[in-house]
């Protein structure tokens, strides 16, 4: 249940949310363009006779054209799927079934959403061979290393544009262009960077690319991959069989309110992309840096190349759960392994390099479209507040404050 | 997954918070867990001349349901002698604060953290060292 507080005369909404790398509120304007095609524009697109498929049809055509328009794209290389981690799927199994009399070898990273990882495993169970990148201490990928990585073989590289636990947007270009020298195709996963960035195919130089709508204040259950058409023209194996829906890529009736969202959601995002990510960074900016005033916390993931609404920071000494407890009006999350069913804290940050303890203590900030600086200043009154009271209950901060080195003690098997 | 009533209030009000001196012969200091596991808890007890146990202290780094074990660990140490403190069981945290079965192992380690306490209290005033049983973990 939500309350209402006063915050220094300004009524909020408690608790607040700040967690829009997991997912987005719905934009009230992309509500009202998919209602009226769950009731009277209710057709199925494949509907090629009459009146309601037509209309149909024609909601999909537009928003087709909304997706393409925000990436630079042509409409017919837009195949629309559930979300993003059925586009992942589509287009690493797809592009490896499709090219496996080419070569056998992906090469993508140890950072990337669980999405690409897993469908890069399944890839492996069939023969395949994937190459998981290691990436730097700042989160991007090492080109040389990529380079070097490379083979004959090799058919796709698969990186993502911006990550979704640190923020960090990859060189896609650059990685794009090496692909290619050696006649590999390059996919990225987008979700978190279409809509927040500019992003666009023919620049970038992507051959297919994921992207989702709940993460970009449209509806979930709706993404879309975008497969290139022209030079070279890509082509994906479907993964699901049926009526030849998508251009025969990915069968199945058409989520006609869905696309409709996602498309004015794409729309919304062109629109704004601009002022907003300006608007979100200065907010971002001031949240990192009242809380990097604590002492011994630390920002992780390369600052200059991020996306403008993540911050992830560490406060070393206290733990990411009981953190998050405390802070019981922020909706945040954290790298810590106690919000997971596993045990292990986050991946992502572990192969930045940071100790174990390092990413029990992350906390992941997500700001969005309708967070106020009102909001944001509530945060860090909130988050430094937590900080303050687990430390005083921190053994390791009370060892840290002697002047005792935690890695000279032998702790206890656990 | 929600926590529980008693899980809420230990960690925002939590009990016996500090530290005792450890280098009197009266404490006994438990220090179990590791930072890399995100979970270290170090509890004090100070025991008198009958085996009593007159005050406990805590400071954990871990989640909330960590806290909350520990924090309970003292209530339930302080007036109890030392034989009886032995007797707690992790269970018996499991049930009073309803840990679900991913917590368990806090509890595991506020049991840990009473018997390495009261080992050490008995191996500074010349007792041996009680023999535990395998960890849990």
């Amino acid at each position: 249940m939500r309350i209402f507080v006063l915050f220094k005369n300004y009524c909020m909404n408690i608790p607040i949310y700040l967690d829009n790398n997991a997912t987005t509120p719905m934009d009230p304007r992309v509500l009202d363009a998919m209602l009226p095609y769950f009731t009277n524009k209710f057709g199925n697109a494949a509907s090629r006779n009459h009146h309601f498929g037509w209309v149909a049809e024609e909601g999909v055509d537009y928003a087709r054209e909304q997706v393409a328009k925000l990436i630079g794209a042509s409409e017919k290389e837009i195949i629309f799927t559930s979300g993003a981690t059925e586009s992942d799927n589509l287009a690493i199994k797809g592009v490896f079934e499709m090219y496996k009399d080419k070569g056998n070898h992906i090469i993508t990273a140890v950072t990337e959403h669980k999405a690409v990882l897993d469908a890069c495993k399944h890839v492996e169970k069939l023969g395949g061979r994937v190459t998981y990148l290691p990436v730097k201490e700042d989160g991007l990928v090492d080109l040389a290393v990529l380079e070097a990585a490379m083979t004959p073989e090799t058919i796709l590289v698969s990186i993502m544009y911006g990550n979704n636990e640190i923020g960090v947007i990859q060189p896609v270009k650059e990685i794009a262009a090496i692909a290619h020298r050696h006649g590999a195709l390059f996919m990225t996963d987008a979700t978190q960077a279409v809509g927040k960035i500019p992003v666009d195919v023919n620049a970038d130089g992507i051959d297919l690319l994921a992207l989702s709508a709940h993460k970009m204040y449209g509806p979930k259950g709706v993404g879309a991959l975008y497969v290139r058409r022209k030079g070279p023209r890509v082509k994906v194996t479907a993964q699901m069989d049926g009526g030849g829906h998508e251009r025969g890529m990915r069968s199945g009736t058409l989520n006609v309110p869905g696309i409709v969202g996602l498309g004015k959601a794409c729309e919304i995002a062109g629109q704004e992309m601009e002022s907003e990510a300006k608007r979100l960074s200065g907010l971002r900016d001031k949240l990192q840096n009242a809380l990097t005033v604590l002492e011994e916390s630390y920002v992780n993931g390369n600052v200059d190349h991020r996306l403008p609404h993540v911050a992830n920071i560490s406060f070393k000494y206290v733990e990411g759960e009981g953190l998050m407890m405390a802070m019981k009006d922020l909706a945040v999350s954290s790298g810590s392994a106690c919000t997971s069913a596993s045990l292990e804290p986050s991946y992502v940050l572990k192969s930045l390099g940071l100790s174990d303890d390092l990413a029990h203590s992350s906390i992941r900030f997500g700001l969005g479209r309708f967070t106020t600086e009102e909001e944001v200043d509530y945060a860090i009154e909130v988050t430094k507040k937590a900080v303050t009271h687990l430390r005083e209950l921190s053994p390791l901060w009370e060892m840290f404050k002697e002047g005792i080195d935690l890695n000279s003690i032998e702790w206890a098997e656990h | 997954m929600a926590y529980s009533d008693k899980v809420i209030d230990h960690y925002t009000n939590p009990r016996n918070v500090g530290t005792l001196d450890k280098s009197s012969h009266k404490v006994g200091t438990g220090l179990v867990g590791a930072p890399e596991c995100g979970d270290v808890m170090r509890l004090q007890i100070q025991v008198d001349d009958n085996n009593i146990i007159t005050d406990a202290k805590f400071k954990t780094f871990g989640c909330g349901s960590a806290i909350a074990s520990s924090s309970l660990a003292t209530e339930w140490l302080k007036g109890k002698s030392v034989d009886d403190a032995m007797k707690i069981d992790n269970m018996d945290i499991v049930e009073e604060l309803a840990l679900p079965p991913v917590k368990i192992h806090c509890s595991v380690l506020a049991e840990d953290a009473i018997k390495a306490a009261i080992n050490d209290f008995r191996v500074k005033n010349g007792m041996e060292p009680i023999e535990l049983e395998k960890s849990h973990h």
